[in-house]
């Protein structure tokens, strides 16, 4: 059975790159016991995947992974035998069962929600500069490759964006593109938004956690399964 | 929408700034699997074990796993990790006056009662200043106050604890688990009577095998020998290494801790035994680990299963000093491979084997052939040589177990010898590069269609320079110069470039500077103390990692110090002299060392315990090998 898990990742955990992740989950299900299925070969390697990686220093309550599971027991049982292997900083939050022919989560995946709280506060009126970057028609900005550079505009990949106020601080909430298609990182929109302000963007002045990833439909990709009785 | 944030997470000691500057900053965080978590305001001791090289090569060391649970299977007692930050780190610590601090709790290591630092190897002397320097704790022991923490070493460079004899409060000869308690007993017992630090140490030096080096003082002769070693009174003169006999009945740790980054030792690792029974001469831990005792093959098999469970672990690997010789070894194997092979998906790796019929047939098992390379340790290239130094392979062995290796299917060898062994003659370099050539030429003998890979075979030779050691029979003799061990790399290298089947082999070596440091620390006496320090000062950490070892900063402060290198590595010591760690008794007596020294100069080997007993005076141990064995003295 193909079952979706959603987890979430913060605090200390946030130093841990998208690799050690991996490893720590196939560890983790070892530990619960639980009948996940390998792959054929000389090196049979458990049938776990992730939806996207998650830049080390991000938070996250939207993470999501695809594994396949023989004996497959019920959603909350699946839960609870991984959270009792989770350390501190890592929680799973749901399971639920894909159909046969589900595609996996790492296709799927088209947009992505972050919130970005604000250390210390801005040199500049957020609500005020949001606007007026999401009026310009084009955002155009130099993008890093590995081997090249190339401008883009990032525009068409902001779906939302507006500030966010509580008691105890400021944050930005942004929608954009992620996965294979088009990718936006959070980072990349926030650092565009304080230049187009004049000023220069620290990411260690913010703390970004990403909350939820959509299909092209704007569909949470827990909303692929079901919850297995 | 409300913002989200992270509650009522655990304090960390580096700020996300500095942990998203410094490269893997998982090494830092602790809050791993399996970690040990206590609240410190509820226990009486504080204690920080450390292995003072980066986490990832600590985290890998068993030993400490083991003191790391067994200590904290005291309710009073909390244990925590520390290694040493890696220079980026230590630079910003530095830069900003953090203190050093434990993996588990994040507090600062000053505040502890005990830091106990392994020891084992010479080259991470100057990381074990580093570590208290940074703990903002005084260097050297004589300056510490009340507050400040008890320094305790340990593990196998604590048998010849001389060039740190200033740095650390204890010394601690022998296994761990055979006086820890009562060391904290005696400690609690002192705070309590409101005892100071020094009537604690004295205490603490009549504990067996435990040495407390400011009770002890050495003059020296005019040309630099010692004089005399003489104790205080009240604390014994000799020293005696601890072992515990019934392995099967002392405590491992069933659920070690599972780092988040892969470490060097990413795995289940069972100890299947301890002690060697064969008694090369160049060896000091076939010396210093005797007697040879085995755990039960069920206590094993039993652990295999708790471990696996508990880390998550996909693999599981065997350690111990020459693993052949374990008596189960098969069944034991075979139950790993039966058990966890097949629908589990372990990965059984097994430690270096003697090559033979039988291992041969588990590597079949295990891994991939065409991946995989067979590796011998002849350490000699001719009889004479391996005699010498009491190796107990032979050329037949070896041949017999590369052509079976062939027919196997295998066409990577790897071969490991010393060079500047004792008594070593050009024939004897030679015979290095012959051996090697030997082996090629053997898989050439396969009929062509016979020949496994591609039909062509991969002989990769590597030789280290020879360190004599304290503890072995050859303590007393020279090391080779730096140039004498240059000169004979390339007398090899151009004799290896001479074989007929040099296409097919390849030599590795060994960087000389490092030998030549490491043989002057491992023979070394107290006067190294402040070489270690004034080297540390000049910025020398990490010594064992080739991009970080200062070799001209270290010779500096032999200069700056008074102190003539080559004093300790390439003179002929006599038998008379008295060795800087003469007064530590490792089981091994001094005459058997010596009766072998004299046996290697004539070339006569030395049967392995379970042949026969040579009298080294571990049977006083009473139990292991020295009984199980039908041997007699």
């Amino acid at each position: 059975m193909k079952v979706r898990i959603r987890f979430e990742k913060e605090g200390a955990m946030k130093f841990i790159g998208h690799l050690d992740i991996m490893r720590y989950f196939q560890k983790a299900f070892r530990r619960s016991g639980l009948d996940i299925q390998y792959s054929q070969g000389f090196s049979p390697h458990p049938l776990l995947s992730f939806a996207a990686p998650l830049g080390v220093g991000l938070e996250s309550s939207g993470e999501y992974m695809d594994v396949v599971l023989g004996d497959c027991p019920s959603s909350q049982e699946i839960v609870d035998r991984l959270n009792a292997q989770m350390v501190e900083g890592m929680r799973i939050l749901s399971a639920v069962i894909l159909p046969e022919d589900g595609k996996n989560a790492m296709s799927l995946v088209a947009a992505a929600d972050y919130e970005m709280i604000l250390k210390k506060e801005a040199e500049f009126s957020l609500e005020d500069g949001i606007e007026a970057l999401l009026g310009q028609e084009q955002i155009k900005v130099l993008k890093k490759t590995k081997k090249s550079q190339k401008e883009v505009d990032i525009r068409p990949m902001i779906y939302d964006m507006y500030v966010m106020k509580d008691a105890k601080g400021t944050g930005i909430f942004m929608r954009v593109a992620s996965g294979s298609a088009a990718n936006l990182k959070p980072e990349q929109v926030a650092q565009t938004l304080w230049e187009s302000q004049g000023h220069k963007f620290d990411p260690l002045t913010v703390q970004i956690r990403r909350l939820e990833m959509y299909d092209s439909q704007m569909s949470p990709l827990e909303k692929y399964g079901e919850i297995h009785p | 929408m409300k913002i989200k944030r992270c509650l009522n997470m655990r304090k960390l000691a580096l700020d996300d700034e500095i942990l998203l500057k410094v490269e893997k900053p998982a090494r830092y965080i602790g809050g791993e699997v399996n970690a040990v978590v206590k609240d410190p305001s509820k226990v009486s001791i504080r204690f920080a074990m450390c292995f003072p090289d980066v986490y990832e090569i600590g985290m890998s060391h068993l030993g400490i796993q083991i003191l790391y649970d067994m200590l904290n299977r005291r309710e009073d007692v909390y244990c925590e990790r520390l290694y040493s930050p890696w220079t980026d780190l230590d630079a910003l610590m530095r830069e900003e006056g953090i203190p050093l601090f434990a993996l588990e709790s994040q507090d600062p290591v000053k505040d502890f009662d005990f830091i106990g630092i392994t020891l084992q190897y010479e080259m991470c002397y100057t990381n074990v200043l580093q570590i208290l320097d940074l703990a903002q704790i005084p260097i050297f022991s004589k300056d510490r106050a009340e507050d400040d923490p008890i320094l305790i070493g340990g593990g196998p460079c604590a048998y010849n604890p001389e060039p740190l004899a200033d740095f650390f409060d204890i010394f601690y000869i022998g296994e761990g688990e055979a006086v820890y308690d009562d060391l904290l007993d005696l400690y609690k017992a002192c705070r309590e009577n409101g005892w100071d630090r020094s009537a604690f140490l004295k205490q603490a030096a009549n504990i067996p095998g435990l040495y407390v080096p400011m009770f002890y003082h050495v003059t020296y002769h005019e040309d630099g020998t010692i004089a005399s070693f003489k104790a205080e009174e009240g604390v014994p003169e000799r020293i005696e290494k601890q072992v515990i006999m019934n392995l099967s009945e002392t405590c491992y740790p069933s659920d070690p801790v599972v780092p988040f980054i892969k470490v060097t030792q990413d795995r289940v690792v069972l100890e299947i035994q301890r002690g060697c029974i064969r008694g090369c001469r160049f060896c000091q831990a076939g010396m210093i680990y005797r007697p040879n005792r085995e755990r039960k093959l069920e206590y094993l098999e039993e652990q295999a299963h708790k471990m696996l469970r508990s880390t998550g672990h996909e693999e599981i690997t065997l350690s111990s000093l020459s693993s052949s010789d374990y008596s189960r070894l098969e069944e034991l194997t075979n139950y790993l491979i039966d058990t966890f092979g097949g629908k589990e998906h372990i990965n059984i790796s097994l430690p270096s084997l003697r090559i033979d019929a039988f291992s041969l047939d588990v590597m079949r098992k295990v891994q991939d052939i065409r991946k995989s390379s067979l590796t011998f340790a002849p350490e000699a290239g001719t009889q004479r040589m391996r005699d010498v130094i009491n190796k107990g392979l032979t050329e037949k062995e070896i041949f017999k177990g590369a052509m079976d290796a062939f027919k196997g299917g295998w066409n990577r060898v790897k071969l490991y010898f010393m060079l500047g062994l004792p008594g070593e003659t050009e024939e004897d370099i030679e015979g290095i590069a012959r051996l090697s050539n030997d082996i090629a030429a053997l898989y050439y003998s396969l009929p062509k269609d016979e020949r496994p890979g591609n039909g062509r075979v991969d002989v990769i030779s590597s030789t280290s320079f020879f360190i004599p050691k304290p503890f072995t029979p050859f303590q007393w003799v020279p090391q080779n110069t730096s140039e004498q061990f240059i000169e004979k790399q390339h007398f090899l290298s151009g004799k290896m470039k001479e074989q007929l089947n040099r296409k097919s082999m390849k030599y590795n070596w060994h960087d000389v500077n490092v030998t030549h440091l490491e043989g002057i620390l491992a023979r070394g006496d107290r006067r190294l103390s402040k070489v270690i320090y004034t080297a540390y000062k000049k910025g020398c950490i990490y010594d064992a990692w080739t991009e970080h070892f200062k070799y001209d900063q270290w010779m500096e402060a032999f200069r700056e110090s008074g102190v003539e290198p080559d004093f300790y590595t390439s003179r002929e010591r006599s038998r008379e002299e008295i060795l800087p760690w003469d007064f530590i008794y490792a089981g091994v007596t001094k005459d058997f060392l010596w009766r072998e020294y004299m046996r290697a100069k004539e070339g006569v080997t030395t049967p392995n315990c379970k042949e026969g007993c040579s009298g080294c005076g571990s049977r006083a141990y009473e139990g292991g090998v020295c009984f199980e064995s039908k041997n007699q003295i």
